[in-house]
């Protein structure tokens, strides 16, 4: 017990990498995601054809395997030029990547609106960006919610990724201390402040669905 | 109040109908009748802009509009075959929210002005529930509540009984009456002669291209 409360302090130092990057992730790649899924539906092919690409190849290579090559590979590739520190470097795979899962997401939840309610906004001379934000986006959030929980959950996992390229998160320092210290209760203590948080989204997640369910 | 001439629309290479000619008068009620599949809808649409047409000309309340665009000029209210309600939406809340978003008013005005109609149409203790709490009439006088909130030209149905049981519609027909009475200029599509025949002044067959009593 002594041991724990002496290595908390500083694993919670890494709490700030951790959640930084979870929420930075979250906010940035949400909106892109939306974007993108509108562009997916653009009438432009070749905006259609892009958007598609990237999401296949996104969702295609592994999360670590994008992290090492922007942050190991595009410093080799550019002789030095290009070179993140590492939590940006995280910052922009994060948000890249997540936007991929979440333009896929909001696609499939835009395409389960019916045009008549387009048609219904439109005669009532509501503009298309007003339709999108008041009338058809809320309709879309409902129905991603329970996709959308799951992949927030995902990414609270996935900052632990970081560690490829030794971002001091939370599991970097708890590795350092098990190495160190010859024991495996650092693990147990970062364990459980992922499923304290995890558990946190969740309950976050259930209260939404929850406001959400006032009307069908 | 309006007027159509030589209105031709088509899809890919399909036509739907050509030349089509149509007036409707101040405060009329007229009806729309014909078989499936003959372009009741797409008329409709057309006229409230929805959709574009082929060629033609078309006056709404002195105003030439242009008929091979799509537009938004909220003329013509819409009171949809599935009332298309905002599901998100209270009854107050689908009938307020294009006089505040689209016309700028201010919210206390438009919920009095709502309550108002909603009161006409006697269903004022249905402000605060949301669509999927209404009956299929009830959802549709929210829809007509909400057309009428932004003071369209022309109140349009489409198959405004097709959803009803015969108690509803002989409300819709008491609605449509009253309405006529404050000499809102009304355009019906149905399938339903005899509901036809209560409501209408005239009553336009579309297969036949003309217009009867
Ligand atoms: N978006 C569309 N694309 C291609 N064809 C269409 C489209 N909408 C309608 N049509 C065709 O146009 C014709 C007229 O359709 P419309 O819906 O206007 O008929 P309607 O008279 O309203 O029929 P109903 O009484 O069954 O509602 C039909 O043959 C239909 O298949
Ligand atoms: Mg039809």
């Amino acid at each position: 017990m002594h041991y724990i409360f002496s290595i908390l302090p500083d694993i919670l130092s890494g709490l700030n990498i951790t959640v930084g990057l979870f929420f930075l992730t979250l906010i940035g790649a949400t909106p892109l995601g939306i974007l993108m899924a509108l562009g997916m539906r653009s009438q432009f092919f070749v905006l259609r054809w892009l958007l598609n690409a990237y999401v296949w190849v996104i969702r295609g290579t592994p999360l670590m395997l994008q992290l090492m090559f922007v942050y190991f590979g595009l410093p080799i590739a550019s002789n030095n030029e290009i070179v993140f520190p590492k939590m940006t470097a995280a910052v922009v795979v994060f948000i890249l990547n997540y936007s991929g899962y979440f333009a896929e997401i909001f696609r499939g939840g835009i395409q389960a609106i019916p045009q008549a309610q387009y048609d219904a906004a439109g005669v009532l001379g509501i503009n298309r960006r007003q339709t999108f934000q008041k009338i058809i986006l809320p309709q879309v959030f409902k129905i991603v919610l329970p996709s959308f929980g799951n992949e927030i959950i995902n990414l609270i996992k996935d900052t632990s990724l970081g560690y490829v390229i030794s971002l001091v998160d939370i599991l970097y320092i708890a590795q350092g201390h098990a190495v160190a210290d010859v024991t495996l209760l650092p693990y147990v203590i970062v364990a459980a402040i992922y499923l304290i948080f995890t558990a946190l989204a969740t309950l976050i997640m259930k209260r939404i669905e929850f406001n959400y369910r006032e009307w069908k | 109040m309006l007027k159509i001439e030589n209105l031709t629309k088509s899809y890919e290479n399909k036509v739907v109908f050509k030349e089509l000619n149509l007036e409707i008068n101040d405060g009329e009620v007229l009806s729309i009748v014909g078989p499936s599949g003959i372009g009741k809808t797409t008329l409709l649409k057309i006229i409230a802009g929805l959709c574009g047409a082929d060629s033609g000309k078309m006056v709404i309340d002195g105003q030439k509009i242009n008929v091979t665009e799509k537009n938004q000029n909220a003329l013509i209210g819409v009171i949809f075959q599935d009332f298309n309600l905002f599901p998100q939406y209270t009854v107050l809340g689908n009938i307020t929210l294009a006089p505040r978003i689209v016309k700028n008013i201010e919210t206390d005005q438009a919920n009095s002005k709502a309550k108002k109609i909603l009161d006409e149409l006697g269903i004022e203790d249905k402000a605060d529930l949301y669509p999927y709490q209404l009956s299929g009439g009830q959802k549709q006088r929210v829809a007509i509540a909400r057309a009428l909130a932004m003071e369209p030209k022309i109140l349009a149905y489409d198959e405004p009984t097709s959803a009803l049981d015969e108690f509803s519609t002989g409300q819709v027909v008491e609605v449509i009456k009253e309405l006529k009475k404050r000499e809102v200029t009304q355009m019906v599509i149905t399938h339903d002669m005899p509901f036809a025949k209560k409501i209408s002044d005239r009553i336009f067959d579309f297969k036949k291209e003309i217009v009867t009593k």
